[in-house]
């Protein structure tokens, strides 16, 4: 701590000199070091979006299917038959960056008590992973430790990893990032909210007890950026315990099931505090705290320490008098610790008592609702530049090409991660991980439920409005594979520092292309969390915003696979494909610095597309959906021989593989202006491996094929051992059991 | 009526009950109760018993609920040990063996297959020597280990087929039974291998074949 430091103590809790004269403004007086503390983490970027909050408003959350939108633990929507589907996705990324395995284990913690928080029971866990490339030491640490912590928590707890995704990049090298997405079922009218309510009812907290793990992870860790002094924060970083946990989510599932609670909140970053607050704040009423009630895992822990404390595995309830005794009686059966530790109280204070005294009084108004709210200054002359990574290919020949690929990092087989991870408890998972590209979940009703979490930092580098557009395009597409409609998004917008103005131009630019791929798909956004000042000391993230969507199939028996399944099927091309290469994974490996702006693309073709895929699967007319994306139409190719086991012989038509003349049409939400239309490749090269959302590569009958209303041009017919695949000059031809080699072989020789 | 066990850190309870209720009644069984209220064979489910951070098993094997399935099966009734389950009843002493950490030494879910070895036991009497099943596993300890001189004398239910052992046990041993064949543990999910729709139904023969001694 510097010497003015000492003068100013809200400065080392990350609070301006600024924020702390209204902070002195609101209270009337100095705060004292409880509530210092109480504020320097509500206040914080983690809790109070201070950065952001302006900009998250333009995102449409208004749905015919929303049960439950922003502002609650998580989402949710209907699903019909009086269920709804509840999901979030949150990050943990400095603590993974710190500690990895701990990191991610308590992600995943802490994700899924947001989910049974509301009511619902986990049914799913996705993971969105980003590393530095793994020929990094450090960057194959992060993901052998990341990896196994949240096979660790989701394993033990009984909740299924059934889905997600990693990237390798070098601007993640220093600050990795771990997203960790649920997704909950619950009868509707067993959702409940957080808002506090019913003077004089009780306060409890229940679950584990209170240490000093964690202590300030919210502002300290979570709205700073990483720097050489991290290993120094070790301690802020939260162990999971994940059979407390289980024990936890079996007896709140209880507790509501028997409507014993008023009202239920996790505690996450900035823990009791938090809770408290949020509570109170929702229920428009006050709360007084007894801390000393509160169990600890250690004597003599401060007062201040006890309110900002991130022990993991713990939850706050409201419960009224008469139904007490009823519900410590459910957290006795399943050895949950519970403690009366408040009351719910008329006005509008957060109350601390350490027995009789006083030790802190808050306007819980100002401590949630008046954060201050920053306006971003962006500024694009001053976008981050990005480094050119380095030249690992340069051969012009097809089928090194794409052995390349499949084997590159990001491409080849995720088997040996997602072996890790049970995939298949409680008896839902209809498609396991490999299989298609979504997860599909079947519901007691028969119908199914699909999630997709998806998010490339590297197209949102090169254009950070039309990259996170792709985002949300290549999950409705990845949903559509499986004959899934997308019913609601949540997202986690990572990225670096939002005070600098190149940062802000990024973050704003992302979240005017969220909202505009949101719109033109009419899919609300139901919840988020943003992760800022993810930086290291070579410069910021490339800019992450992850998206996570929940889709809904009638008929899980007839959900999609990726794979090529019947010798003699035709092979086509379904949608609008006019493939470039610019920040393409295949320009990542032949050294290509990221361009400027990413190629526009027709939302409405786009839509038709998605509803045309769609409905022939769900129709039984597709044997197999896969959607174009990283490696182009040669890898989707490749993937869906190798998944199916089968080889394929395919032509593109002369000049380009589909055939984008003209100018794109219509409403172009996020994306293009007519003066942006493609033009299609004469390269062979990026006919193959060039990228561009929006298209499919789907087999079945030819007639059925020929009957999607959609953009569509046979190309081939799948059969034999082999991949032969011809456009124009090029060709390849490559036996099946060499792709599937190469493609498993990028990760293995990590995870012998 | 079969009961299955419910520990406070059981996962595969529900799907062991659902795929147990395909062939007869089933019910929970409470880890603190200390009677089986008249069932007639015990399913012990995956999961993680009571958090398993001491060696697997070690501590479920005291539990209340132990006492009664430990009496049921020296009295001769069925008891079906499923990876946790299989790791509790080593642990309880009625089966020969221990599950050690896999050789990998991480965690590993993977569709595998089996050979059935021995069919004449209650729980494989609805499949053939020699047959192979398609059940998935998942679990970090399943390696299951006997010192050279016992075995000889084990009997071994399940093995897994040549180039599917996902965890390096001795002899690709899936599944063993004690002596007189009315205790057996494994360590792939039957339970998990019930429906179509999630990938294969071989693990129904396990559950009809059990069905047809519990009456």
């Amino acid at each position: 701590m510097s010497p003015s430091d000492l003068a100013a103590p809200w400065r080392s809790l990350g609070l301006t000199d600024w924020e702390y004269e209204q902070i002195v403004d609101k209270l009337g007086r100095g705060p004292n070091r409880v509530e210092l503390a109480m504020f320097s983490l509500l206040w914080s970027e983690h809790c109070g979006y201070k950065h952001s909050k302006k900009l998250l408003r333009a995102l449409p959350t208004e749905g015919e299917r929303v049960v439950m939108g922003p502002g609650e633990n998580a989402g949710a929507v209907d699903v019909g038959h009086g269920l709804a589907v509840a999901f979030k996705v949150e990050s943990h990324n400095h603590p993974s960056a710190v500690e990895p395995f701990q990191g991610a284990a308590t992600g995943v913690g802490g994700i899924l008590r947001d989910v049974f928080a509301i009511g619902a029971r986990p049914i799913a866990l996705l993971d969105s992973l980003r590393f530095g490339e793994p020929v990094s030491s450090r960057s194959r640490y992060l993901l052998d430790h990341a990896v196994a912590g949240i096979g660790h928590y989701g394993n033990s707890i009984g909740v299924p990893t059934v889905g997600g995704e990693v990237y390798f990049e070098g601007p993640y090298e220093a600050n990795c990032l771990v997203n960790a997405m649920c997704v909950g079922l619950a009868p509707q009218e067993r959702l409940i909210r957080a808002a506090a309510g019913g003077v004089g009812n009780h306060v409890v907290l229940m679950g584990a007890s209170t240490g000093r793990d964690g202590i300030g992870g919210a502002s300290v860790l979570a709205s700073a950026e990483l720097d050489e002094g991290d290993q120094l924060k070790r301690p802020s970083v939260q162990i999971g315990d994940p059979f407390e946990e289980k024990k936890l989510l079996e007896c709140c599932l209880e507790l509501l099931e028997r409507e014993l609670l008023t009202s239920l909140q996790d505690l996450g970053a900035a823990g009791l505090t938090s809770a408290a607050a949020e509570m109170a704040s929702k229920g428009e009423v006050a709360i007084d705290l007894d801390i000393s009630r509160i169990p600890l895992r250690e004597p003599g822990m401060e007062p201040f320490e006890i309110m900002v404390s991130e022990s993991q595995e713990r939850m706050l309830a409201v419960v009224s008098p008469e139904r007490l005794d009823a519900a410590f009686a459910v957290c006795e059966r399943w050895e949950v610790r519970a403690t009366s530790i408040g009351r719910v109280a008329e006005g509008d204070a957060l109350r601390v008592f350490d027995g009789e005294e006083l030790v802190g009084d808050v306007p819980v108004r100002a401590l949630v609702d008046e954060c201050p709210l920053y306006d971003l200054e962006p500024d694009e002359v001053q976008r981050p530049r990005y480094r050119a990574p380095p030249e690992l290919l340069s051969s012009e020949d097809p089928a090194v090409n794409l052995l390349a690929l499949l084997a590159s990092p990001n491409l080849t087989s995720r088997r040996p991660l997602f072996e890790q991870y049970d995939w298949l408890v409680q008896s839902r998972t209809v498609r396991r991980p490999g299989e298609a590209d979504a997860a599909v979940l079947v519901l007691p009703s028969g119908a199914a439920i699909a999630v997709a979490i998806d998010g490339n930092g590297r197209r949102v580098a090169a254009d950070p409005e039309r990259g996170t557009a792709e985002a949300v395009y290549e999950c409705a597409a990845n949903l559509a594979c499986v004959g899934a409609e997308p019913l609601g998004l949540t997202n986690c917008l990572n990225f670096g520092n939002p005070e600098k103005p190149g940062i802000a131009w990024q973050l704003t630019r992302a979240v005017a292309g969220l909202g505009d791929a949101c719109r033109a798909l009419g899919v609300p956004v139901v919840g988020g969390n943003v992760s800022l000042y993810n930086e290291g000391p070579q410069g910021p993230i490339y800019p992450t915003p992850v998206v996570g969507v929940v889709g809904e199939l009638p008929d899980a028996a007839r959900a999609g696979r990726l794979g090529f399944a019947n010798e003699g099927d035709a092979i086509a091309l379904a949608g609008r494909y006019a493939p470039s290469l610019e920040a393409s994974e295949l320009a990542k490996l032949r050294g290509k610095p990221l361009p400027n702006e990413l190629p526009g693309l027709d939302v409405d073709e786009l839509r038709r597309t998605l509803a045309a895929v769609r409905g022939g699967v769900r129709s039984g007319a597709l044997a197999s959906a896969h959607d174009i994306a990283e490696g182009g139409l040669a890898v989707a190719i490749a993937e869906c021989c190798i998944a199916g086991g089968v080889g394929a012989e395919v032509a593109l038509p002369p000049g380009a593989p589909s055939a984008p003349t003209g100018a794109a049409s219509g409403p172009t939400g996020a994306a293009s202006g007519p003066s942006d239309a493609p033009s299609a490749p004469t390269d062979p090269i990026a006919a193959l491996f060039g990228e561009q959302p929006g298209a499919f590569v789907v087999s079945g009958e030819e007639g059925a094929l020929l009957a999607l209303d959609a953009e569509i041009a046979v190309i081939g017919r799948v059969g034999g051992a082999g991949m032969r695949l011809r456009a124009g000059e090029a060709s390849l031809e490559v036996p099946v059991a060499d792709l599937r080699h190469a493609h498993a072989s990028g990760l293995a020789s990590f995870f012998p | 009526m079969i009961g299955v066990v419910r520990f406070p850190g059981s996962c595969d309870e529900v799907d062991a009950l659902k795929a147990a209720s395909l062939v007869d009644d089933a019910r929970i069984l409470w880890h603190q109760e200390t009677d089986l209220n008249g069932v007639d064979a015990v399913i012990v489910p995956g999961g993680f018993s009571y958090g398993d951070y001491l060696r697997v098993g070690a501590i479920a094997r005291f539990s209340p609920i132990m006492g009664a399935v430990i009496e049921l099966a020296r009295g001769g009734g069925p008891v079906l040990g499923i990876c946790n389950g299989f790791q509790v009843l080593c642990e309880a002493g009625l089966l020969p063996g221990a599950l050690l950490p896999n050789q990998s030494l991480r965690f590993v879910c993977r569709q595998v297959e089996v050979e059935v070895v021995d069919a004449g036991t209650p729980f494989t009497r609805a499949c053939e020597e020699g047959e192979r099943l398609s059940i998935p596993v998942k679990h970090t300890s399943g390696c299951w280990f006997a010192p050279a001189e016992q075995r000889d004398r084990v009997r071994v239910v399940l093995r897994y087929a040549p180039g599917h052992n996902p965890n390096g046990s001795v002899r690709d041993v899936a599944g063993v039974c004690n002596e007189t064949g009315n205790v057996f543990g494994l360590m792939p999910h039957p339970e998990h291998a019930v429906d179509a729709l999630e990938g294969s139904t071989d693990g129904r023969k396990l559950f009809s074949s059990l069905a047809s001694v519990s009456v």
